[in-house]
């Protein structure tokens, strides 16, 4: 089985451990789960569903497996109104037109063998993830923005990993991809294309594995800042909000607050600071008001 | 193996997990990859291929818990190194447990708690159940029992007071955020400790019955499963958890509905533009788009006893789709009725909302026991008018009367303006019309009576109401008030 012996031929991804420690060498903290997840979808050369709230590494996890497994990243960044022809392929008219047009003398027949050609193909993510010689990552982004009829065409690519061009013929893909497909979960997916891939959800960290996170992206952050600030937003993260803050949005902090030279967070900073991590005026005033009101009570 | 993973499944679709059979195969082709013996590659290779929704997590680890329990030999620990056996043989652990050993064992607690140490939190909450919950085998029993007995044997409160203590020990008092912080670390580690013991009772259960009759006792319904009328405390929070993602979901499956009902007329002008980039031919025609009718809804709630907690979730639901409606107005009742609109809004927490409308709004005129009677005529006196053809009023109640003149003739007339009438009775079908419910009263002069105990049966619901052509038209009412008469 070819196809399957191109994954495994990654020696990073030969165990979890290794996956792991894989990984954190390109800053992407991924606790046991995320790599045991993304071993299984590599020995089984299954897609990964990648799911959770914004902001907490979907697609950096992506990015960081094609650095460590030395592939090319191609990516599909999927919105509503995508279809066929912007994601897997399309014949460019315009260029078809005009070589008719120039060659007007010329018989049909051999016409038609010139303009569909591969130079009149514009590939697209898809078919380029599957005509490419060497093995890529395919990034699917925010599948969940796509509207059902599309993800249709997402199914067949994910469990043959071909596609047929009527023109053209069947185009098989020689190296399988390594497919990662983000949601946000503003939809339901559809059964068919949650069944062809492994689901991995990914929550806001806890404050362990937060502090972690922090220590390795913000470079100079003293780690009882670190800590502060976990419990600071997870603390957050507990009230009723409109958007809770994501692991980005407490790294821009992290960041905020070194920059500020700040050694101590108490209310006065953090009502200051506030707009770097809340995004709504009306969360950030109730957050304001929470952390900054228990001395009433007490 | 096989057969424990079958069984797995088995009670995962019990649970109502929805696992099919690619998923099953799928499951144990991961399992086949990873050892076995190490518990958390086993859950993350089961949770992978068999979990597709976050939701459902909680069910698989409750599930997972009960089939995949640590294989300790339990006989060896009762007479191990605690020596709490004692010469009773190991039957009554309960017994022991002087004060001087609870004390003892409250330390280790507090120590490995403070210490950060998992392996030795494990270790004394394991040590908490073997001395202090008193499990007998064969005893017909609950889990929860044992968790209290434990818990209330520790004095968790205690226990939650020193480690309060210690984390505020070294912090300035007058600051806020740090002793906010400290007391929420603290929580959060009496939450780890809770959970640790209910794992070990709930081990030695499946030990003792069996994992099939644990797994049965524990399983829950899901959340948008549960009936609303007699949600418990802890299930509110659940359910306020679930209402977000959900009315969000439905909003995108409307918004698609809408967009495939008319596609709109021809937009020449864009169309011409566009085929210009096919030398003149139009390859590629634009439309205009069609603009979404939105309906109107008057929503009338009937918030007497056990109503209002229904009252509560069905005004939260519709007010999170208020996106949908070009016009949402709300109305309270029990004996008489009252305007709510003006509570809700955009960016008023929905809580405070209700705190004010339980205070403020004049729902009640005589003794507050329901009157539909009355609730109508003032209904229809006070924004009778207001109602047009564009209306969709929708009322929600068990419409039981106390025995009072239900006056259905008033929901006529209303019917007879508004577009549409529905009625939502959380009661289930066969106990409309029994006792003091007037159902029956009202049902011919409404295009719909449906049965909506559950938030799925209401997004169900507000999924046809939101999106016309299911809306029927006017009925035949002459027809229908005929075959009532019987004539």
């Amino acid at each position: 089985m070819d196809q399957v012996q191109s994954n495994l031929t990654s020696p990073v991804l030969a165990s979890p451990a290794r996956v792991k420690e894989a990984l954190a060498g390109q800053d992407y903290l991924a606790d046991d789960r995320i790599a045991q997840v993304v071993f299984l979808a590599a020995q089984l050369s299954k897609p990964v569903l990648v799911e959770g709230p914004a902001g907490v590494g979907k697609t950096e996890l992506a990015k960081a497996l094609a650095a460590v497994t030395d592939r090319r990243l191609i990516r599909l960044q999927c919105y509503e109104g995508l279809d066929e022809a912007k994601a897997l392929y399309e014949w460019n008219y315009k260029k078809q037109l005009l070589r008719i047009q120039a060659d007007s003398d010329k018989e049909w027949n051999q016409l038609e063998e010139d303009i569909f050609a591969e130079e009149f193909l514009l590939a697209r993510p898809l078919l380029e993830a599957i005509r490419s010689p060497e093995p890529v990552v395919l990034l699917i982004d925010e599948v969940d923005r796509v509207e059902i009829e599309t993800e249709a065409l997402l199914l067949e690519i994910l469990s043959d990993f071909q596609v047929s061009i009527p023109e053209l013929g069947t185009v098989v893909a020689s190296t399988t991809p390594f497919v990662v497909l983000t949601s946000n979960n503003t939809r339901e997916l559809s059964e068919a294309l949650k069944r062809r891939c492994l689901f991995l959800h990914i929550a806001y960290p806890d404050t362990e594995r937060e502090k972690e996170i922090l220590l390795h992206r913000v470079p100079g952050l003293p780690e009882h800042m670190a800590i502060q600030i976990a419990r600071v937003v997870r603390s957050i993260r507990g009230m009723d909000l409109k958007k809770a803050p994501s692991v980005s949005e407490s790294i821009d902090w992290a960041r905020t607050l070194l920059a500020l030279s700040i050694e101590h967070i108490d209310e006065k900073v953090v009502g200051e600071t506030l707009h770097v991590l809340l995004k709504y005026q009306t969360d950030i005033d109730k957050a304001a008001k929470e952390l900054g009101g228990v001395s009433d009570i007490q | 193996m096989i057969t424990l993973l079958t069984d797995f499944i088995g009670e995962l679709r019990a649970a109502g997990i929805p696992v099919s059979m690619v998923e099953a195969i799928d499951a144990m082709e991961a399992v086949k990859l990873v050892d076995i013996g190490d518990r958390s590659a086993l859950k993350a290779a089961l949770g992978a291929t068999l979990v597709k929704n976050a939701r459902h997590y909680q069910a698989f680890d409750v599930a997972f818990e009960v089939f995949f329990a640590h294989h300790r030999n339990i006989d060896r620990d009762e007479q191990g190194a605690t020596g709490s056996a004692g010469p009773d043989g190991g039957q009554s652990n309960g017994q022991t447990g002087s004060q001087s050993e609870i004390d003892d064992l409250v330390e280790a607690l507090f120590r490995a708690i403070m210490g950060g140490d998992a392996g030795a939190l494990e270790a004394a909450a394991r040590r908490a159940v073997e001395e202090l919950a008193g499990i007998e085998p064969g005893r017909p029993v609950g889990g929860t029992y044992y968790l209290y007995r434990t818990l209330r044997r520790l004095d968790l409160d205690a226990l939650q007071e020193r480690l309060l203590e210690a984390a505020l020990a070294g912090l300035d008092e007058d600051d806020a955020l740090d002793t906010r912080l400290a007391r929420e670390e603290v929580d959060a580690q009496i939450a780890r400790l809770r959970q640790e013991i209910q794992d070990e009772i709930r081990r030695r259960l499946v030990a003792d019955r069996g994992r099939q009759s644990v797994a049965r006792t524990l399983r829950q319904p899901l959340v948008e499963d549960l009936d609303l009328m007699h949600a418990t405390r802890t299930d509110l929070a659940d359910i306020e958890d679930v209402i977000e993602p959900l009315t969000r979901k439905l909003a995108a499956r409307l918004a698609r509905r809408r967009r495939l009902l008319r596609s709109g007329r021809l937009d020449f002008r864009k169309t011409v533009r566009r085929s210009l980039a096919t030398g003149g031919v139009p390859m590629d025609p634009a439309f205009r788009k069609g603009r979404p009718h939105r309906p109107e809804v008057f929503l009338l709630c009937d918030i007497s006893g056990s109503m209002a907690t229904f009252a509560r979730f069905t005004l939260q639901f519709t007010y999170a789709m208020a996106t949908q409606f070009s016009k949402l107005r709300s109305f309270v009742f029990i004996d008489t009725v009252d305007e709510v609109t003006r509570y809700f809004g955009p960016g008023v927490d929905f809580n405070e909302a209700l705190g004010r409308i339980a205070t403020e709004a004049e729902a009640v005129w005589l003794d507050g026991h329901s009157d539909y009677g009355n609730s109508l005529a003032r209904f229809e006196e006070r924004y009778g008018s207001e109602i047009t053809p564009r209306t969709t009023l929708i009322i929600t109640g068990d419409a039981r009367n106390n025995y009072r003149p239900p006056r259905a003739e008033l929901l006529d007339q209303i019917a007879q303006k508004a577009r549409a009438v529905y009625w939502l009775n959380p009661e289930p079908r066969s106990y409309w019309d029994s006792g003091d419910s007037v159902m029956g009263r009202y049902s011919p002069f409404c295009d719909g009576t449906y049965e909506v105990r559950t938030l799925r049966q209401l997004e169900h619901f507000v999924e046809h109401l939101a999106v016309p052509g299911h809306l029927s038209g006017r009925r035949q009412r002459t027809a229908q008030l005929k075959s009532l008469d019987g004539r």
